[in-house]
């Protein structure tokens, strides 16, 4: 039963019929045209080692039994559905609040982070290393590996540096040495190359713990399976609460995408769940922007197809946000595939309208959110009026503010 | 142009060990390319590989990556790089001219047409380190359709089953990375890299074999390419172009002369 007013977010066409699951990727980690494995020779059977272990761990019950636990004992999950009163009355819905804030670290990407390094152990690799853009995936990263003993390298755009300072001090304290990535932008996309580059070099001893669902396979696949627990544990909740297992819509931030991909990709083939990503307009479309889904060409970044910001001529352009965490200019290849088939829609929300929404939930259900779900918050804001009244909405704060105040005082001052 | 195949295997027959020298198009400015490229071969280069420069090169060490930012801050495109392999095949139509970069600026430019303006230019020959074979089959068909020749890689790690697969899929010859890492990285004294590349030697068959990846001097040319018919300079070319160029006291005559007496030291 859908409850829309207007029909506006449906695709009228691409729609595959609705009885045909979703399976993606192919067995060679392509989503439609888009993902791959665009790597140089050296690190090639180092990918088919990953891919056979993973293919191996996911099919073995004991491996998801110890992530579970260590996601239950130490991560803090299940994590709360919290139906967001004031929201909701603001906004004429029924809006639940996704808590990955609440996750130990303060972000969702600690889910991925301890299937990675599970899977590292399985595979008796002795030395992690991670990039990181606002640095909760190496806070992350860092954290655990200080639980399992390992020695742990985080590449860190020096820009992203500066903009997380007290990111880079929780990974010192936890035993992680970390590393300036300082060509190009200095952010996110650098230190992706700077970590591909220490893999070139460690094939055999290392393990690149990716902290989004992008890069070559089988990581697309592997980061959502380890983040889906995020719409499947909605799912039960929303049974328990609502009496459905799916909402009418899911929002979610989307930079590399993998919170999205966690929260949407339980729901993707029920179609009656209107799914929305949002994506960083920065300064907005005109100027500088992280938009990737919006204004991007599919192009080749480190190691797959997806869509890209980048020049004509193919070269690489610089993204901008406000955020550290969406300062990208890739997308994981399965957002790209969604985008194309219609399934989510993918707006972009400014650093303007992202920093009047982490007031908003401040001030109207206490929770701070961190600036990269802030967007996906504005983009429900701005989507309420086309939603029939009463809609059960989910959105997923995928992290808390915390890490962003030092951003927020030098926009907004002390006072 | 000339068959990059052939004129490996000629040299083969003929003792000669091939020496292969990389430099990015547009470095250290788009004037000094091809003047550059043309004093390697008055210094006894056998291949000459132009770099398309990209803003992400992920397998290359810091020279390279320098090389490649200075360029594409010159403004530079594909269009400067066929216009600079044009004027070297016409100038010198006995040296084969290999187009060595990153998958996603021949992408954009549309493979065909890609293929179409390489062979238009007298262009031998491509190298594109992240498109393993896996994913090439539709540059591989451009390629084969403009009568280019396809390199792909090995490295040490690679299996003996795949080392196959690289050598058939390979038209023009293939490229031993010498050991794990970057380029312009330090090479090992290690005799691994002796026995790795013997393997490699024996499972190409007979298509060439050409190792690059850390070699700066005579002696590493030497010792690696006694296992090969050949090796490849980049980084340490790289390094000394920058040198020179950045040197205000040297004239571009004096420049030119240096480079080439550095190519002909390779091979001592």
């Amino acid at each position: 039963m859908l409850l829309l007013t207007t029909n506006r977010y449906l695709p009228t066409t691409m729609l595959p019929p609705k009885t045909l699951r979703y399976v993606a990727p192919d067995a060679t980690g392509h989503f439609g045209p888009y993902g791959g494995s665009f790597i140089p020779e050296i690190l090639v059977p180092t990918f088919e080692a990953l891919r056979s272990a993973w293919n191996e761990a996911k099919n073995d019950s004991a491996f998801w039994n110890e992530w579970r636990s260590v996601l239950n004992e130490y991560v803090g999950r299940p994590t709360p559905l919290t139906f967001a009163e004031r929201l909701s009355e603001q906004t004429g819905l029924k809006v639940y609040l996704k808590r990955e804030d609440l996750c130990h670290t303060g972000a969702h990407k600690v889910n991925n982070t301890v299937g990675q390094v599970l899977l590292a152990r399985r595979m008796g690799r002795t030395r992690i290393i991670a990039e990181t853009g606002a640095g909760q995936h190496g806070v992350a990263t860092a954290t655990v590996c200080a639980k399992y003993g390992l020695p742990c390298v985080v590449y860190m755009g020096e820009e992203d540096m500066r903009r997380q300072e007290l990111n880079v001090l929780r990974m010192r304290l936890l035993g992680a040495e970390v590393v300036p990535a300082t060509s190009g932008s200095k952010t996110l996309k650098d230190a992706t190359n700077e970590a591909f580059r220490d893999w070139v070099a460690h094939p055999d001893d290392t393990f690149y713990v990716i902290g989004s669902v992008v890069g070559p396979h089988p990581y697309p696949e592997m980061v959502r399976d380890f983040q889906r627990i995020i719409g499947d544990e909605v799912r039960q909740q929303l049974a328990e609460r609502e009496g459905r297992e799916t909402p009418d819509a899911a929002f979610a931030c989307v930079g590399g995408g993998s919170n999205a991909m966690g929260l949407f990709y339980p729901f993707v083939d029920n179609w009656g769940t209107l799914l929305f990503g949002a994506e960083a307009a920065g300064e907005g479309l005109g100027g500088r922007h992280a938009a990737t889904l919006t204004l991007g060409t599919p192009g080749v970044l480190h190691g797959s197809m997806s869509y890209l910001l980048q020049d004509a001529a193919g070269q690489v352009q610089e993204a901008h946000s406000i955020s550290a965490g969406l300062d990208y200019p890739g997308v994981g290849p399965e957002h790209a595939y969604l985008r194309d088939l219609g399934r989510v829609r993918y707006e972009a929300v400014t650093d303007d309208e992202a920093l009047a929404a982490v007031q908003t939930l401040s001030r109207l259900e206490g929770i701070i959110p961190a600036l990269e779900s802030a967007h996906a918050v504005a983009l429900l804001l701005r989507t309420a009026p086309s939603l029939d009244a009463g809609s059960v909405v989910v959105l997923n704060v995928s992290g808390r503010g915390d890490k962003d105040m030092h951003t927020l005082s030098e926009r907004w001052g002390n006072g | 142009m000339p068959d990059l195949r052939r004129h490996l295997l000629d040299l083969r027959t003929q003792g000669r060990t091939a020496m292969g020298l990389f430099l990015t198009s547009g470095f250290p400015d788009p004037a000094s390319t091809g003047p550059i490229l043309d004093a390697l071969v008055a210094g006894g280069a056998d291949v000459v590989e132009l770099g398309m420069p990209f803003s992400d090169p992920l397998a290359e060490g810091l020279p390279i990556q320098r090389a490649s930012a200075r360029a594409l801050a010159h403004g530079v495109a594909m269009d400067d790089a066929f216009e600079t392999a044009r004027a070297f095949t016409a100038h010198h139509p006995h040296i084969p001219l290999v187009l060595m970069g990153y998958y996603n600026p021949v992408l954009q430019y549309g493979l065909d047409r890609f293929c179409a303006d390489a062979q238009a230019a007298g262009v031998a020959g491509l190298i594109l380190p992240d498109l393993p074979p896996e994913e090439s089959g539709a540059l591989e068909a451009a390629a084969a359709a403009h009568g280019l020749d396809v390199t792909f890689l090995v490295a040490p790690n690679t299996p003996d089953e795949r080392m196959q697969t690289v050598a058939e899929r390979s038209t023009g010859f293939v490229y031993a990375v010498s050991s794990p890492g970057l380029t312009g990285q330090t090479l090992s004294a290690h005799d691994a890299i002796g026995a790795y590349l013997d393997r490699a030697k024996a499972l190409v068959g007979d298509v060439p074999l050409l190792v690059g990846f850390g070699i700066r001097t005579a002696h590493d040319a030497a010792r690696l390419s006694a296992h090969t018919d050949g090796f490849i300079v980049g980084t340490a070319l790289i390094e000394t172009v920058e040198r020179l160029w950045d040197d205000p006291l040297l004239s571009d005559a004096e420049r030119r002369a240096e480079v080439e007496a550095f190519v002909r030291g390779l091979r001592s």
